[in-house]
């Protein structure tokens, strides 16, 4: 047994590191760091480095302009580019519709779209989700009728991430009303933004920002090929993606960064005149997540391990969801707590680039609270904690 | 990344884990936790002669392992059938001896010929573990005096090896000293109890009793640590052994008990208080492969380590003994269940070796240290 890496593995940790600090303009990590918002710009200057190393398409295979990399270098990459503040890969085309493309899409689907994600040049949301459908996917009712050469498409799509920059989104439509269960009569459907009829509505998320969408489909028309894979079996090609949603779900990388930001914080905040750090109160509960996540880094490993092993039934990526984001929701709950009164004034033009204002408190206190209330949604997205509950309750304890 | 067992240590896993099956059950253990004795020596001397004592012990000092990850491997599987004899004491007591070459010793006790122990803790320690008040006095022969709490088959050892200051304050780690002591010796006298949990303690009283040194008197704490870090190691093993049995029984039972007409496992809530316990565990597994993997390197590390893995071990094992017994109803209630006794073991770990708020403690200090 071995828990650190291999030669070869510590190898490419050393060049990713290398890449890391050729590459990354420290600015922009800057700017990640302290949680500013950033710019489409911001995205593409870091794609096009990465795609200029052959890095962009993380999860592709090598014939397709990917990278082919196992899962220990996926999670050596990740791992690396979070700490060092890289932005994150915008992932609805490159790592969500582009493996599932690659699977289960025509000639001319590949040959057209992959490159274009590849490039920058199509910028891709996501059509799951809906007001009546959201742990319960396959209850989805947006519906897809033929109509001559066309489909033609009404419902509704909700909480449809970055939507208001998107041109493409990939949806999942009914196309058989009298299928026999919720699960069959589905499609995957391509859909560009600009075709008349689709109409998107800001969601505004608790703590003020813009992040997701509502979009509504009204008598859409898109070609017949638009479809991927075969009709009504689009259940499997959205299973299928949810695997690769579930990569990195530990979120071992960021909640390190978070462990790392709040010693740094609590170091300089005082209480009593001591450092709030030494605070035994204070100090047992950021030690117990920390030793939490020190376990969790291992368990992602010997996921990963075993996964490249071949022997992963799946649903530990559902025991890593639920852990990673307690862990994360831990650490947002301490941060707040460490920024003390500061946590409360809210100043959501600081997190624009170029504001040089002066916060009222600590640095760090700016972005405490907004982040603790944000990712309150990460127990609720791609399969709710519950859902990952039933989903091991069922893959591995049998029930 | 590697987390393959070698070749040689699944045999031996697969080797004890069927013993365990097949020749340990739990009536057994009753007997033997219920015998003058606390274990059952005929049971000891098949373990014995399977070799598993051996792979706790250095080839150095006769073992064939001895390595953080075999204390990890072996005590793991006697977790799975809560065994009561004395692998732990036999381990503590043979890494000073091994440090003293007193191989003729560990070998005895390896094959069964004579039980040895080891006796740190102190009636006034609470969970210090430099805490010593016995005094060890050299006047031509070392004497030693003192008393030592809930020793670990202290009544049964044949020898025991016996932490003692021979200078400094009562919680200083300077001034400590490991030494040897036979137990028909003069002046030792030792009062055996049985567990709530299974194995048998004694309270120790020394007076003037002779002792031999067993390595430098005066500065053996960074070995005393190093015993004790053997033992905290193996009882997260144990308790990981341990939760994944009463896991086990307690998946099954809400499998196969019905109530309003179907088993009360298609119940939602305790299907997902199974999934909480199962994710404990699996961390818990995580914690000690660490601290295992991780036994070999500097002081800071291996403690730290060690340190998460206890304060895991002891919170996961809460869980899982109050949730197994929980979910089991009135029948964990009874004696005669064995979940029960999986449920007493993994609570009462916790009060060995520093439970979960002094490792938790101890972690955070050392995590000064290190960063």
């Amino acid at each position: 047994m071995e828990l650190g890496y291999t030669d070869d593995e510590l190898a490419f940790q050393t060049e990713v590191r290398e890449f890391l600090k050729d590459k990354l303009r420290p600015a922009l990590a800057e700017k990640v760091k302290q949680g500013k918002r950033l710019t489409r710009d911001d995205h593409l200057e870091w794609h096009a480095a990465l795609r200029s190393k052959g890095w962009l398409a993380a999860m592709w295979p090598v014939e397709y302009g990917g990278t082919g990399w196992s899962a220990a270098q996926k999670n050596i990459f990740d791992e690396e580019t979070v700490k060092a503040g890289a932005p994150r890969v915008s992932p609805f085309g490159l790592n969500m519709l582009a493996p599932v493309l690659i699977k289960y899409g025509s000639q001319e689907q590949k040959d057209y779209y992959l490159p274009r994600i590849l490039n920058d040049e199509d910028f891709w949301c996501q059509g799951y989700s809906e007001p009546g459908a959201g742990s319960d996917l396959a209850s989805l009712k947006t519906k897809a009728e033929k109509d001559g050469d066309d489909w033609v498409i009404n419902g509704q799509k909700t909480w449809t991430t970055f939507a208001h920059f998107a041109d493409h989104i990939f949806c999942l439509c009914r196309t058989d009303l009298n299928a026999r269960k919720p699960q069959e009569g589905i499609s995957f459907i391509l859909v560009p933004m600009s075709t008349p009829g689709v109409e998107v509505r800001p969601i505004y998320t608790l703590e003020g920002e813009h992040e997701v969408n509502e979009v509504f489909l009204t008598d859409v028309r898109v070609p017949l090929k638009n479809i991927v894979g075969e009709e009504n079996k689009g259940w499997t090609l959205a299973k299928y993606l949810l695997t690769f949603e579930r990569t990195g779900i530990a979120n071992v990388g960021n909640n390190k960064n978070s462990m790392a930001g709040i010693k740094k914080a609590a170091s300089e905040q005082m209480k009593n005149g001591k450092p709030l750090i030494e605070d035994p109160l204070f100090a047992a509960r950021l030690g117990k997540v920390e030793i939490d996540l020190k376990a969790l880094e291992v368990f992602n490993n010997r996921t990963i391990w075993a996964a490249g092993a071949g022997k992963a039934p799946g649903a530990e990526s559902s025991l890593l969801k639920i852990k990673g984001t307690q862990v994360l929701q831990e650490l947002n709950d301490i941060a707040r707590r460490a920024a003390g009164p500061y946590a409360t004034p809210d100043l959501p033009e600081s997190f624009d680039e170029g504001w040089n204002g002066t916060p009222p408190g600590p640095e760090f206190a700016l972005k405490a609270a907004r982040r603790y209330f944000n990712n309150r949604k990460t127990s609720i997205y791609g399969g709710s904690n519950e859902i990952q509950r039933n989903i091991v309750s069922k893959a591995i304890l049998g029930f | 990344m590697d987390f393959e067992l070698s070749e040689e240590r699944q045999m031996l896993k697969d080797t004890a884990e069927r013993f365990i099956r097949e020749q340990y059950p739990i009536e057994k253990r009753h007997a033997a936790t219920k015998s003058e004795d606390g274990f059952d020596r005929a049971l000891w001397s098949e373990f014995c002669e399977l070799g598993l004592p051996g792979a706790l012990i250095s080839a150095e000092a006769g073992g064939f392992g001895g390595t953080g990850e075999d204390i990890a491997l072996v005590f793991e599987t006697l977790g799975r059938g809560i065994v009561v004899e004395p692998f732990l004491p036999t381990m503590m007591a043979s890494i000073p001896l091994a440090e003293a070459s007193k191989t003729d010793l560990i070998e005895a006790a390896m094959e069964g010929q004579s039980m040895i122990a080891f006796a740190h803790v102190e009636p006034g320690a609470y969970y210090t573990e430099t805490h010593v008040e016995t005094t060890a006095t050299d006047d031509g022969g070392w004497k030693l005096t003192g008393r030592k709490a809930v020793v670990i088959n202290g009544a049964t050892a044949d020898q025991l090896v016996v932490t003692a200051r021979v200078s400094g304050g009562t919680t200083d780690a300077e001034g400590m000293g490991l030494f040897l002591v036979d137990t028909n010796a003069a002046g030792f006298s030792a009062e055996d109890h049985e567990s709530i949990d299974g194995p048998h303690v004694a309270e120790i009283t020394l007076s003037n009793t002779p002792a031999e040194a067993l390595g430098t008197p005066g500065s053996d704490w960074g070995l005393i640590e190093k015993t004790l870090a053997a033992g905290t190691l193996a009882v997260c093993a144990e308790a990981v052994g341990s939760m994944d049995v009463a896991k086990d029984m307690t998946l099954e039972y809400l499998k196969e008990r019905k109530q309003f007409g179907k088993p009360i496992g298609a119940n939602q809530v305790l299907q997902h208080r199974m999934v909480d316990m199962l994710l404990e565990i699996e961390q818990t597994r995580s914690a000690v492969m660490l601290a295992a993997n991780t036994f070999e390197e500097d002081r800071d590390t291996r403690e730290l380590n060690v340190s998460a893995a206890k304060n895991l071990a002891g919170r996961s094992g809460r869980l899982v003994a109050e949730e197994s017994i929980q979910m089991h109803g009135g029948v964990a209630m009874t004696w005669e269940w064995p979940l029960p006794h999986y449920a007493k073991r993994l609570t009462m770990i916790d009060h060995l070796f520093g439970d979960t708020d002094h490792h938790l403690e101890r972690f955070i200090e050392i995590g000064k240290k290190i960063s």
